[in-house]
């Protein structure tokens, strides 16, 4: 076969298997196991069919087309590159996840919780801080990331200042919410039984509030990786993910910036995951979770 | 129970937290900027007094905190004193930035209402897809802005769409949930009630899921609005961009110019606080000719 027929068979190919998956997973969904671990299975079975069949045609166009890799490199390529230089994304990732994101979600959610105790016992100041704090959710805060290198310097610790930031007043809001989440009826109960402030709060207010904080906790969770990788755009020491994926796209090395995608993608999702599953674990009680979805 | 008033309960508070605030942020601009006057007078071997040092602290060049006059003077100078057309308006790196975010929100939005009414209206897509719209939102999407705008740039796309389809990418995620969520909403009485009409599958769909989706709409939107500001401002970084209020915040960090960078800060919040307020107005009005009583 000569180059021509290649390039047909590999976009003959993608279609083929674009209608197969699409068939198989209409198939699928019409399926009605008996036992739950085969629906459980059936539920993982369908999405990751459909992923696998985006990177299939993926490959297939960007060989089929001859899509210069400086576009748009080939999944194969991306792993490849990925393999090679674990050491780089390695140290890239001690250096963004490890030192910056995780630290500034600590403090910022921390932070945030912290403030929202403190002013529970104040109405005024609810009233003061909830609308600011939901004015500035709303805001482009990780535009304070210019600033914060300023002050803090190239290294992390200006990072672990933005992820502060953005983290500190999605927890503000949601705690302060979730700590009025209790009913006065329950609330009552607590005071007929000459419960003080600190009793009703931890036994009563603060597992009801649960929901809230682990809402702000996931919110927080996406939100602290994107600032820390927004922060090392406006300048960082020679590694971390911010600062590799926007070098490399200098240097026209697409694989190696989609490898780093990769990467984040892979710790945000497992980030994401590590809280889910805490979530899970303290609101067993949540209707949410005893219904099987989360 | 007491009828609550709009000064006492809801205007009152918030200022004085502001207040609050203000007189925090002159203490900071003391103490930030106070180090580089000492150091200043001990060069000059001259001893600085109190008296002194207190109202050159607030007239710096460029001082670590800028004092708010300062800022207010740069937004003044900037938004009132300049032509509207001039490079050096902030009302037209403004537009820049905002433009990017409209264009990005609009294709954003219709795509996701359009994902979410196939999601709804189709197991297989529903199954497949769903999974990783989810997963999706746990990614740092905003690493792959700069590729996106370096990689369009080479195949000769410049200028507005790049940072579009980078607000579009950031603002199609809550629009889908929210919408599946909002399609989903009527209850199982309501879609029986349809069946008892024989109604079609299209005038289910408009007559009630499409209305009952409303509420859910715009609180996505809203969300939606403000992502794509921030995607629009984070696009503008990656290129060295020459206008737009990311550039703004860029070139205000190469050159040291803390006052250029607030003021293009202040300006960003400014417009998603317009941005959001119209949504929400737009919010209230829909919601209010469906005959939603407040």
């Amino acid at each position: 076969m000569n180059g021509a027929e290649w390039k047909t068979g590999y976009l003959v190919f993608a279609v083929v298997w674009w209608i197969a998956s699409w068939t198989l997973n209409e198939w699928l969904v019409r399926q009605k196991p008996a036992n739950a671990t085969a629906n459980r299975l059936l539920g993982l079975a369908v999405p990751l069919v459909f992923g696998i069949t985006l990177l299939v045609i993926w490959e297939c166009i960007v060989r089929g087309f001859q899509i210069p890799a400086i576009l748009l490199p080939a999944p194969t390529a991306i792993w490849a590159k990925l393999i090679n230089s674990l050491p780089i994304l390695a140290a890239d990732f001690r250096q963004t996840f490890l030192k910056a994101v995780l630290t500034g979600f600590v403090l910022g959610s921390g932070l945030g919780f912290v403030v929202a105790l403190l002013i529970d016992r104040s109405p005024f100041l609810q009233k003061g801080l909830l609308p600011i704090g939901n004015f500035v959710s709303a805001l482009p805060i990780v535009g304070v990331a210019p600033i914060m290198v300023m002050w803090f310097g190239f290294d992390w610790p200006s990072k672990v200042a933005v992820v502060v930031i953005m983290t500190f007043f999605p927890m503000l809001v949601n705690t302060v919410q979730g700590l009025s989440a209790a009913s006065h009826m329950e609330r009552d109960l607590m005071r007929t039984y000459a419960a003080s402030w600190w009793q009703t709060l931890t036994k009563l207010r603060l597992p009801a509030a649960a929901p809230f904080i682990f809402n702000a906790l996931k919110i927080n969770s996406t939100l602290a990786l994107i600032g820390a990788i927004v922060a090392e755009f406006f300048g960082t020491p020679i590694v971390g993910m911010g600062f590799r994926i926007s070098t490399e796209v200098g240097r026209a090395n697409v694989d190696m910036v989609w490898a780093e995608i990769a990467v984040a993608a892979l710790a945000g999702s497992a980030f994401y995951g590590v809280v889910a599953l805490i979530e899970r674990a303290v609101t067993f009680w949540h209707p949410s979770v005893r219904g099987g979805r989360a | 129970m007491e009828k609550p008033q709009l000064f006492r309960d809801r205007i009152f508070p918030v200022l004085v937290v502001v207040l609050a605030i203000l007189l925090i942020w002159h203490v900071f601009v003391f103490v930030l900027n106070a180090p580089f006057e000492r150091d200043q007078a001990a060069r000059a071997g001259t001893t600085i007094t109190f008296s002194e040092l207190l109202p050159k602290t607030f007239n710096q060049e460029r001082p670590v905190l800028p004092a708010p006059h300062q800022i207010v003077a740069e937004l003044w100078d900037t938004t009132v004193n300049k032509p509207i057309t001039s490079k050096r308006s902030l009302f037209y790196h403004a537009w820049i930035t905002l433009s990017a975010t409209l264009a990005g929100f609009g294709i954003g939005t219709v795509l996701g209402i359009l994902l979410a009414i196939g999601i709804v209206h189709n197991r297989a897509i529903d199954r497949s897809l769903m999974p990783w719209v989810i997963a999706s939102q746990t990614v740092p999407i905003i690493a792959i802005a700069p590729m996106v705008i370096v990689v369009l740039n080479s195949i000769g796309i410049s200028g507005l769409l790049p940072k579009a389809l980078i607000s579009t990418y950031l603002s199609f995620f809550p629009v889908v949930v929210g919408m599946v969520k909002g399609l989903r909403s009527p209850e199982m009485m309501h879609l029986d009630l349809m069946r008892t009409y024989n109604a079609s599958r299209a005038q289910v769909f408009w007559k009630l899921r499409w209305p009952a989706s409303m509420p859910y709409l715009f609180t996505s939107l809203k969300v939606a609005i403000a992502i794509s500001l921030v995607g629009a401002i984070v696009g503008e970084l990656p290129t060295g961009a020459v206008a737009g209020l990311g550039a703004r915040l860029l070139s205000g960090s190469y050159y040291g110019q803390t006052v250029q960078i607030w003021a293009a800060l202040f300006m960003a919040a400014a417009l998603a606080a317009v941005l959001v307020g119209i949504v929400g107005a737009a919010h209230t009005m829909v919601l209010k000719r469906m005959g939603v009583k407040p």
